[in-house]
């Protein structure tokens, strides 16, 4: 794919300089590995087959951070028997993304049973990337059999309840959310009060210039409630969010990537880096789905992730693995 | 000899009756308390559901949860107090519980909560 010429601002209805039809072409384009870049309020996208060939400082935006999700260690049915492989794969990705990233977030289902092993086996894995620091918020796998206590010891220090915090670099709000304890039957992913409360008052006194990242395991809007995709009181929690320009909210769960924009929202799922689940509807149940050998690897993948300072939405870019 | 053979007959005749009067007095006709082993019913897990998605059962029985899916499910009493609750099944693992009072048992997978099923007990 060769380098777009520069997108002009057309529509700026936010007055914030940002071309959202554009912005939502470029992004439309994230799934085959380009990277967009707000610079100077011009959106600017480069393939990711180029980007050797580009000047890095062209590229590099302020902050730049990596998603990783769904590793399911663990794992081992015919969709993919084996998973630390292609964690391994993922983490090399990384490792040879031009912009490092300063930290990864994990967006649950480390493990694919809670067992210590497997946690292990991923902090092991994950000492390899450049990125030192990870940050992770549960999904349901890692809360089997004991309702969240082990993940809490490993994972849960400055935290709060079942495992929620924040926490700020470069000027960027991060806010790592659980819902995936006390699930009602037949119900969906919840926050529950305590947690609401808290995104509340965790809020209440930022400038509403702050660009806010909120990372949680199941998303936090309704992808596809038949198969559990969506969470019960995510309204509540948007609405706190409602004075900020930028919000990106970015989820697992569903092993594929899907992204929508809502106002100033913009909701982003990421791959798998263990096996893909088939799209909504188009199979009997969200397991794992499986796809020819040599296939599999281009339907798991990482989430790089830029901010540029001054400028509000950020640059979400999914990355296959081959 | 004759004589030995009616009273067989007989015999054999005062049985049946027996056995016939024996069933028709015992509440279900299928399970004769005097040879009932405990039964057990099988719920199968696959797909993301529970098959069959409401079991009927007689007081006494043991139903058996046999994971088939690919993916480990749960199966968790929503009563509160909860009546059972399993630990995480991987496929072919299994949970079973003896259902001792007469009832009706919603449950669900915890894991993945749109998963319910019920075992009504008489």
């Amino acid at each position: 794919m060769s380098e777009k010429p520069k997108n002009e601002i057309l529509h700026d209805h936010n007055g914030d300089g940002i071309d959202r039809r554009g912005f939502l072409e470029c992004m439309a384009w994230a799934g085959t590995g380009v990277l967009c870049v707000m610079q100077g309020g011009v959106l600017k996208s480069f393939s990711m087959s180029r980007i050797g060939k580009v000047d890095a400082k062209k590229m590099a935006g302020e902050l730049s951070f990596v998603q990783i999700s769904d590793s399911h260690m663990g794992f081992n049915k015919p969709a993919n028997p084996d998973v630390a492989g292609t964690l391994k794969a993922a983490v090399d990705k990384i490792n040879g993304l031009v912009t490092p990233p300063e930290f990864m977030l994990h967006s649950g289902d480390i493990s694919h049973l809670s067992k210590p092993e497997e946690f292990d086996n991923v902090d092991q894995i994950l000492r390899g990337a450049s990125a030192k620091q990870v940050f992770y918020v549960p999904g349901e796998h890692d809360v089997l059999n004991d309702d969240g206590k082990q993940y809490l010891e490993r994972y849960g220090k400055g935290s709060k309840g079942a495992g929620w915090y924040s926490f700020d670099n470069k000027g960027v709000h991060f806010m790592g959310l659980v819902n995936v304890l006390n699930l009602k039957a037949g119900g969906l992913g919840t926050l529950g009060h305590e947690q609401l409360e808290w995104m509340e008052d965790d809020v209440k006194h930022l400038k509403s210039s702050t660009p806010i990242v909120v990372f949680a395991h199941i998303p936090l809007w309704s992808v596809y409630p038949e198969w559990g995709w969506g969470t019960e009181d995510s309204a509540q929690a948007l609405a706190y969010l409602k004075k900020f320009g930028s919000v990106t909210v970015l989820n697992g769960h569903i092993h594929q990537t899907m992204q929508k924009v809502e106002g100033n929202v913009t909701f982003h799922t990421a791959m798998s880096t263990a096996f893909p689940q088939p799209a909504p509807g188009k199979a009997d149940s969200p397991g794992p789905m499986k796809v020819p050998a040599e296939q599999l690897k281009s339907v798991l993948g990482i989430t790089e992730v830029n901010h540029v300072q001054g400028q509000h939405a950020l640059a979400v870019v999914d990355a296959p693995l081959g | 000899m004759m004589k030995g053979r009616s009273v067989w007959i007989a015999g054999l005749a005062a049985a049946m009756i027996a056995m016939v009067l024996l069933s028709a007095g015992s509440p279900n006709g299928a399970a004769n308390a005097q040879q009932a082993a405990p039964a057990t019913v099988e719920v199968k897990i696959d797909n993301f559901s529970f098959g069959p998605a409401t079991a009927t059962v007689a007081v006494g029985t043991t139903v058996t949860w046999t994971n088939r899916d690919d993916i480990p499910h749960t199966v968790v009493s929503t009563d509160d107090p909860k009546a059972f609750k399993s630990k995480v099944l991987d496929t072919d693992e299994k949970f079973s519980y003896t259902f001792a009072k007469p009832g009706t048992y919603p449950y669900f997978c915890s894991v993945h909560p749109k998963m319910t099923g019920t075992v009504v007990v008489k």
